[in-house]
């Protein structure tokens, strides 16, 4: 307890119940970080036990549903029973009274505003997983041949740490617009004013690039992330492999081509599809920048603007049905994905 | 792809001498890509850090002076530094517990998936029964899921299991922990069990053969071969899923809601700042106090990135 009293002193506020969070809570955590594990190991070790009881014969037809058994039992009660619970909505009227088909979707649909939605999210299903695996497979490559990988690394990863609410701040000290008679205090206008003698743009309203403004947030904020798996990819890629085809002869580009890109296909497939996905799900970068206002709005934000703030959660289930069918091109592309690695064997 | 610069190759056949030169221009090729190679690394990498840069400066400058000038002035003299957001933001007397909390809920809501997909992967990849590629192509669709969509009913069952921040379990355990541990569980395991299954799928096939002629069971081969070999994608996917429950702030705020006792970190720096924003310059600081613990998990996992860790393991 004599450690922490310093610390005490200098805090202005003295309401920290030190007692408690030492006595009670701290005990309660270090139980958690040691008996989840252990609980987890358990089963896996117990379940086991039980199967090799089995005759020999049952064993492989059970051994399978004991480990992926607990992964499909939260996912069906967390993910696939809400969403049974959505896709029905979708086909009531707003009371949830009354069977009303595909009419939420035709009344959806045949909203003027929903292009402008449509519009902006195949902009951001092109641009987003494109300019993020591009950019993540660029540093993870090129930072794999320099001598100062990690801490390049660790700056380009840095957005990934920042909660979405800080985001808004910083990309205010990016996009920020004033007029041009006063100092900027946005970068980027601050250097089309002070180095290209332009005029101030107002990057988030203005409908020419406001979209393109909004997605490269989501792109700086997804690189380190794509980065991370695409490099973990890459040095999984045995070194020997890169050695013999350099002795043969094959400069850089060849080896990139013929060697790195095909091996880490499979992982490109896994980020890419990830990618296509969040550029569907993507809520937070237009929440917190322009709330869907200046035609940046999209299908996510669309979806909680009818759930929470109209209360319709008719139209919201009908939304969240249009983006999960929008998802079946990915798991047709991913499934023959599958099929070839699975021939390959 | 500016470093792509081809590198001459001495042929096999020409003879000792004449290769000399060959080798000269050679090592000129290579420190012009080389260089190439520095300036493009260097130049991505401060365009990527531009605008956490200038949040950083900000959170040192008087209070209301990034409304009047650009951070990039704070650089010149005259120096205006303070720490007066930090020291506002530290001095919040509910942040030791809101640090406590956060790792109540971001340690077991990081363990709980990356395990149980690491068992639903090790299956999808290595072992045959019916259904399996349509069991997960549905997981993998269920990544489209909006979290959104689930709150209110998962909310009901919550209620009616009791597992709300208002209970407490045995060893002072507040029940409403359980309850956002089950809902990042759910909601990481799509993402995990594609990561760590793409990744297992591709580990060579003679390890497991050759392991299991020599009689070790699904225990051994999961735990001595395939978690040892996945060490680099076991390492990235922990750090993704403590990021997500980290800076998470809507599933706290469904599952646990306001309560102080159990509110994570950023619940409790979003109400330092205010509900309108009306004290965004303490966000500035708010924002890199809450940066710290996901910046030590990836300095920490970061080592675990390495190259040929499947090196020689199958023959050898």
């Amino acid at each position: 307890m004599d450690g922490v009293t310093p610390l005490i002193t200098r805090l202005p506020a003295l309401e920290v119940d030190w007692q408690t969070l030492l006595t009670v809570n701290l005990p309660v955590l270090l139980l958690v970080i040691i008996g989840v594990p252990l609980a987890l190991a358990a089963y896996i070790v117990g379940a086991e036990l039980l199967v090799k009881r089995l005759p020999k014969r049952a064993q492989p037809s059970v051994r399978p549903w004991i480990w992926v058994g607990p992964a499909i039992f939260f996912v069906a009660v967390i993910l696939v029973y809400p969403m049974v619970g959505t896709v029905w909505t979708s086909l009531l009227d707003r009371n949830g009274t009354s069977f009303v088909g595909l009419g939420n979707f035709t009344r959806l649909l045949t909203d003027g505003g929903i292009l402008i939605v449509l519009r902006n999210n195949v902009l951001w299903l092109i641009l987003y997983p494109g300019l993020v695996l591009l950019f993540g497979l660029l540093m993870a490559v090129l930072s794999d041949r320099v001598k100062y990988e990690k801490p390049i690394k660790s700056l380009i990863f840095m957005p990934m740490a920042i909660s979405f609410v800080a985001m808004a701040v910083i990309w205010q000290f990016v996009y920020y617009y004033r007029p041009s008679d006063v100092p900027q205090t946005g970068i980027l206008n601050a250097i089309l004013v002070n180095i290209f003698h332009g005029q101030p743009q107002t990057w988030i309203q203005d409908t020419r690039f406001n979209n393109f403004a909004l997605i490269f947030i989501g792109v700086w904020g997804a690189t380190g992330f794509a980065m991370v798996i695409l490099s973990a990819a890459l040095k999984g890629i045995p070194g020997e492999l890169l050695e013999a085809a350099r002795v043969d002869g094959a400069n850089e580009l060849t080896v990139f081509r013929r060697i790195i890109l095909p091996l880490m296909m499979p992982t490109i497939v896994v980020v890419g599809t990830t990618m296509v996905i969040f550029a569907l799900k993507a809520f937070d970068v237009v929440y917190v920048m322009t709330a869907g206002n200046y035609n940046t709005d999209i299908l996510a934000r669309r979806m909680y603007a009818e759930l929470y703030k109209a209360g319709n959660h008719a139209n919201a289930s009908a939304l969240a049905v249009i983006l999960l069918l929008a998802v079946v091109p990915v798991l047709i592309f991913n499934l023959r994905q599958f099929r070839a690695v699975e021939s390959r064997r | 792809m500016s470093v792509a610069v081809t590198t001459p190759v001495p042929t096999p056949t020409s003879s000792a001498p004449a290769r000399r030169p060959k080798l000269k221009t050679e090592r000129l090729s290579a420190r012009v890509s080389s260089a190439g190679l520095n300036v493009a690394v260097l130049a991505l990498t401060l365009a990527w850090v531009t605008p956490t840069l200038g949040l950083l400066i900000n959170s040192f400058r008087p209070s209301g002076a990034f409304n009047t000038s650009g951070w990039w002035t704070a650089l010149a003299p005259p120096y205006q530094f303070t720490l007066d957001s930090y020291s506002h933001v530290l001095g919040a007397s509910d942040l030791p517990s809101a640090f406590f909390n956060s790792f109540m809920i971001t340690i077991p809501g990081t363990i709980i998936p990356t395990a149980i997909a690491a068992f639903a992967a090790y299956a999808f990849a290595w072992m045959k029964f019916p259904g399996r590629n349509w069991i997960f192509l549905a997981l993998v669709g269920l990544l489209a899921v909006p979290l959104q969509m689930t709150f209110i009913p998962l909310l009901t069952i919550a209620v009616h299991l009791g597992l709300t921040s208002g209970n407490t379990l045995p060893f002072g355990l507040n029940a409403g922990f359980i309850a956002v541990w089950i809902a990042h569980t759910g909601y990481g395991l799509p993402f995990a069990i594609y990561l760590l299954a793409n990744f297992f799928r591709v580990l060579p096939s003679d390890l497991f053969e050759s392991a299991e002629i020599d009689g070790a069971g699904p225990v051994t081969v999961f735990f001595r071969l395939i978690l040892p070999l996945s060490v680099p994608a076991l390492a990235s996917l922990i750090i993704f899923q403590f990021l997500w429950v980290w800076n998470d702030l809507l599933v706290a705020l469904i599952y646990i809601g306001g309560t102080p006792e159990v509110a994570p970190l950023t619940l409790t720096l979003t109400n330092l700042v205010g509900s309108l924003g009306q004290h965004i310059e303490y966000l500035t600081a708010a924002a890199f106090v809450s940066m710290v613990v996901p910046l030590v998990v990836f300095f920490t996992l970061q080592r675990y990135f390495v190259r040929g860790i499947l090196a020689g393991s199958v023959k050898g």
